[in-house]
């Protein structure tokens, strides 16, 4: 089993959630309660990667990333390295693609709270950032719980972006998905099923772990 | 300009029409009614500051919450809103929901030991530890109540806060809110469709149309005087006709009016002239049913007679419809006690009169009626050869 891919699939799974966690508050309390002119349009956009061949992304992103874009090239004068073929470059990947599974569940999680009860909050005194803590995020947490898990889980699986953007080098851009893929390539089956097991435990156990939050929203369920 | 209590007034076109204009006092209790859509809850919200009209003003105890140029903040208001369905948050306790509105300044013993004393106040002692959702709907009212008493408002808003419970709590509710009030020192809005509520609770009571104020004063002053026929049937006023003004006779203290072949005789009311078309009315309890067993001499006042067309026992009372020209198109509508009804013989099809009782006929300014009603014909049907 490739231990190095596994850890770099879970610090990828992890360093995604955890970007993606404040841009899904952000984004889904605004998509929740705010109206705007072009909501449907933006909500689109945001939903895309859900529909989109993730080679298609992948592509796409990979242009974007090359030190011959301005996106690149502005990079590259930053930091000195290239996006493309980079963890750094894999991370920004992860995080596009995986916005969707981060936004919807929290604007869900927002939009679950009774416009009367955010009226309420103002009327005891809050102040906005107050009234934000002590009833807004304790009532959309389970809405963000499975925002984090969903796209904990759904980075541990992802492979055309993945190997767009990312290629397949040791230690830098090789995730367990790809290490599957090329250890299957090569004939080798068992490190390909032990890999493929573990993926799927820690897939079963994410996606247990929505349900159950789900469950435990509703008071009745 | 510096003056006590709750003073509005406001105005726009859209997107919910709104004219109204009213003051509350200290320690007044004031009815918003009106039917459904008529802009109640609209008004507490703005006075609230959880909407912002076009324009107009709300200023409470000389602070001005809202006029053309200022806007206050629900936050900076020191409003308590009771919502009609409470708006608990779910995840804190019965007292954690109370210290939410506390002062933020106030030592953590300090805020407990309020919370406690507020929901002692609403008679929730004891159940401090209890979460939203394991309270009856009565008592998760008494923790809204305790919740909006907490931030020491300068107003107590009330949005139809019995309308979710069962008619026995909603008894006891509203007797602990008439208790309460005398040591509340603060005008307190309430809004409600329930006439009945308005008239046992509020000092003052304001009838709302389509967002506009239409008249205010004592609920029972309001019931038995309405302005006008819009305003007699927004307060439930059941004979409304058509009429005419005959003489005037200023020294016996009457005015006659016809009314189809009956010639009627109201108090004196000079302030529609002789031969002036006019609305009139009278109140169900004003009309008097003359009694088989014991005829009595009150009976010479304003005598009707007709056909029962509707006869409805409805618990202690019974709902009558008397068709004046013994068929459908006059009709008035009366009730009384049932045994009553029982000893007389009422029932469907038999012949009635009624006494209108002077002091009770209303008179108001010509308008078109909503269901338009005839005058009684000269020539009365008789009952015995309709049926025949």
């Amino acid at each position: 089993m490739d231990g190095q891919a596994l850890a770099l699939s879970l610090q990828l799974a992890v360093g995604t959630a955890l970007v993606l966690l404040p841009l899904a508050v952000l984004a889904g309390r605004a998509l929740a309660w705010r109206r705007f002119a072009g909501k449907p349009a933006l909500e689109a956009i945001l939903a895309l990667p859900l529909v989109l061949p993730p080679t298609v992304l992948g592509y796409y992103l990979l242009v974007s990333f090359a030190p011959t874009s301005a996106l690149g090239a502005l990079y590259q004068s930053v930091f000195g390295s290239t996006l493309a073929f980079s963890f750094e470059g894999l991370l920004a990947a992860s995080v596009i693609a995986n916005i969707p599974f981060a936004v919807q569940p929290a604007q869900r999680g927002f939009e679950s709270i009774a416009t009367e009860v955010r009226e309420a909050a103002w009327l005891c005194g809050m102040s906005p950032w107050r009234a934000f803590l002590r009833v807004e995020l304790p009532l959309a947490w389970p809405g963000l719980l499975t925002a984090l898990v969903l796209t904990f889980a759904h980075t541990l699986g992802e492979f055309g972006v993945v190997l767009m953007v990312g290629g397949n080098i040791p230690g830098e851009t090789r995730t367990a998905a790809i290490a599957i893929y090329d250890r299957a390539q090569a004939l080798d089956e068992r490190a390909a099923g032990v890999m493929a097991a573990t993926l799927l435990a820690l897939s079963f156990v994410a996606i247990a772990i929505v349900y159950w939050l789900d469950r435990a929203r509703r008071p009745h369920g | 300009m510096a003056s006590a209590g709750l003073h509005v007034a406001l105005r726009q076109a859209a997107p919910i029409p709104l004219d109204a204009r009213f003051e509350c006092g200290p320690g007044e209790l004031l009815a918003l009614v009106g039917p459904s859509g008529s802009g109640k809850t609209t008004i507490l919200r703005a006075i609230a500051g959880l909407v912002r009209p076009r324009s107009g003003e709300v200023r409470c105890n000389g602070a001005t919450w809202m006029d053309g140029r200022a806007f206050t903040p629900p936050q900076a208001r020191h409003v308590g809103l009771v919502f009609q369905h409470y708006a608990l948050f779910p995840h804190m306790t019965a007292s954690g929901n109370v210290e939410a509105a506390l002062p933020v300044a106030l030592a953590r013993s300090a805020r407990a030991e309020a919370a406690r004393e507020l929901l002692e106040f609403v008679h929730l002692g004891g159940l401090g530890d209890r979460r939203p959702r394991e309270l009856s709907g009565g008592q998760q009212q008494r923790v809204a109540l305790a919740r909006a008493l907490a931030r020491d408002p300068q107003v107590l808003l009330l949005d139809e806060p019995f309308s979710a419970v069962d008619q026995v709590t909603r008894r006891r509710l509203q007797h602990e809110l008439a208790q309460m009030r005398q040591r509340l020192r603060i005008p307190i809005v309430l809004v409600t469709h329930d006439l009945e509520e308005a008239a046992a609770l509020a000092d003052r009571m304001v009838v709302l149309h389509r967002g506009a104020t239409l008249q205010s004063g004592p609920p029972l002053e309001v019931l038995a005087r309405p302005r006008d026929a819009l305003v007699a049937r927004l307060v439930d006023f059941r004979n409304l006709y058509h009429g005419e003004v005959v003489a005037h006779d200023p020294a016996a203290g009457t005015t006659r009016l016809r009314w189809g072949r009956y010639e009627l005789e109201a108090s004196h009311q000079p302030a529609y002239a002789a031969g002036a078309r006019i609305c009139w009315g009278i109140q169900p309890a004003h009309c008097v049913l003359h009694r088989r067993d014991r005829p009595s001499r009150g009976e010479r006042e304003n005598p009707v007679s007709g056909v029962v067309g509707e006869y409805l026992p409805f618990g202690e009372n019974a709902a009558v419809t008397l068709w004046v020209d013994g068929r459908p198109g006059v009709e008035l509508r009366f009730s009384v006690p049932t045994h009553v009804a029982a000893r007389n013989g009422l029932a469907q099809g038999v012949e009635a009169r009624v006494s209108l009782l002077r002091e009770a006929l209303h008179f108001m300014p010509y308008a078109p009626l909503e269901r338009p009603q005839g005058a009684p014909e000269e020539a009365v049907v008789d009952p015995a050869r309709a049926a025949g």
